[in-house]
């Protein structure tokens, strides 16, 4: 038993190294595009938004919002995210988070960008 | 008929002892905001408002206190006593213009102008002695303006904020834009006085933690740490509100405009029964 085990997760490692080697080229794409998304977030000029979030990676976060954690989990859907980023105005009418879409804060590349970022987040 | 409403009005009378069932407007709004910072900071005592953000966060508190042992406001207050006694080109003097004696100035403002149909703030009234001895009038957010403020700020501490509302049509009509200034968004961010110093308050924005609107006014002319890069780091309360509404990138209104005497109105008002302690040092 224990030697298939030993086996099993061998071919498991076999498999994620071949895997992590095949990857690169696609995973570099989206880094650059998240680097970039993590950039405009964390820029004060632009998304600001560690003034209100705690995220990875960013220091000296706000408390005004929810850690920004677990995203996948909570937004499976990244259109759903996407949305409460652009126009957070239509889940909360009162809501303090500014309305990075309709006012024209980011760009909806810049919007875009960010989403990726936070998605992985 | 008559039973009746001598009735109500005895029931009345009752619920405004037992409620403090407002017959003014405003009133009601003191009371609410009051209480709402009340529930909101259980540990803070009610008059310790007036110390702003040190109010609500320990941990800055220490080093303020530290700050307040050689306040660097100290030689701004001297500064602005022999302004205030210095007298003009005719040989009267700022006291000529106010009828209380100099420890009670500035409990007199904000008021309700009912003449004039205007509010007037302390500011306004020094540039109007001014004006009428024939001087040119000072700049409203900075310099010697701070100075005699901070002067008759310093003479009238421990006396209690006391805003009259004047119940007139016009005088609500200023009361109401000062509120609706307060509360309603604006800018390309989209965010309100209240969204911070309200809802918020007690929260952290980045690092800064967010001061109660409750205490805001009591302790202004400010010094500020921030404020020294561009002078001797004095400014009054409407230079303050300028800052503000750049923050949610608005475009902010002049000093001592319609919409900031407003706006202050409304503002000091909330801070009703709350002791005087300026001037005051921040960040
Ligand atoms: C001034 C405050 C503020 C800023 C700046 C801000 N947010 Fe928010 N955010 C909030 C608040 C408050 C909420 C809670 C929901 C609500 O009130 O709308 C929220 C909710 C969210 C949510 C939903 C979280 C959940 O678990 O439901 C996401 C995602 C989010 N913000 C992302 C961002 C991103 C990305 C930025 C910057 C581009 C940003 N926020 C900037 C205040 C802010
Ligand atoms: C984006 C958040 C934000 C908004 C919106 C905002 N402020 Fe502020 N305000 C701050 C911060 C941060 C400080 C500095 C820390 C503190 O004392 O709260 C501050 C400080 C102040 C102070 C000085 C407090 C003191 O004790 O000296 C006053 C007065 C004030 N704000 C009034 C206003 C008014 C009036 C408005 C609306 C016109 C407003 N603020 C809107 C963030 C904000």
């Amino acid at each position: 038993m224990r030697h298939t085990a030993i086996t099993v997760s061998t071919a498991i490692a076999v498999v994620l190294g071949s895997l992590s080697l095949s990857i690169p080229s696609m995973s570099q794409a989206g880094s650059s595009t998240i680097d970039e998304g993590k950039k405009i977030a964390f820029d004060r000029k632009k998304g600001n938004c560690l003034a209100c979030h705690q995220i990875e990676g960013g220091s000296l976060p706000g408390n005004i919002g929810p850690p920004l954690i677990a995203m996948k989990a909570r937004f499976p859907d990244k259109e759903v995210l996407k949305a409460q980023i652009s126009n957070p105005q239509k889940n909360n009418p009162h809501t303090m988070m500014p309305p990075f879409g309709p006012h024209e804060i980011l760009s909806a590349s810049e919007i875009d960008k960010v989403v990726e970022f936070i998605h992985a987040l | 008929m008559k039973k009746i409403a001598v009735t109500i009005t005895t029931l009345c009378t009752l619920a405004v002892l037992m409620l403090g069932c407002a017959s003014n407007p405003a009133e009601k709004d003191l009371n609410n905001f009051r209480d709402y910072f009340a529930k909101r900071f259980p540990d803070t005592p009610m008059n310790d408002f007036k110390n702003g953000v040190y109010s609500v966060d320990k941990g800055s508190r220490e080093q303020w206190e530290s700050l307040e042992e050689f306040p660097p406001y100290e030689i701004i207050v001297d500064k602005g006593e022999t302004l205030f006694n210095t007298p003009f080109k005719n040989g009267k003097t700022y006291a000529s213009c106010f009828s209380s004696s100099v420890d009670s100035i500035k409990t007199n403002y904000p008021y309700f102008d009912k003449k004039r149909k205007e509010v007037v703030t302390l500011e306004m009234a020094l540039n109007e002695c001014r004006d009428a001895n024939g001087e040119k009038p000072l700049k409203y957010k900075t310099g010697a303006i701070t100075h005699i403020g901070a002067y008759l700020a310093f003479q009238a501490r421990g006396k209690t904020v006391n805003v009259k509302i004047d119940p007139s049509e016009e005088s609500m009509k200023w009361y109401n834009r000062g509120k609706q200034h307060f509360y309603a968004k604006r800018g390309q961010l989209n965010m309100s006085c209240a969204d911070c110093h309200y809802y918020n308050a007690g929260n952290r924005i980045r690092a800064d933690v967010l001061s109660p609107a409750l205490g805001h006014t009591t302790h202004f002319p400010v010094y500020r740490n921030k404020w020294t890069g561009s002078g001797d780091g004095m400014g009054t309360l409407h230079r303050r509100y300028g800052g503000c509404n750049k923050q949610v990138r608005a475009k902010p209104f002049k000093a001592q405009s319609e919409e900031y005497r407003a706006l202050e109105y409304f503002h000091t008002y909330m801070s009703n029964g709350l002791e005087m302690n300026g001037p005051g040092i921040r960040k």
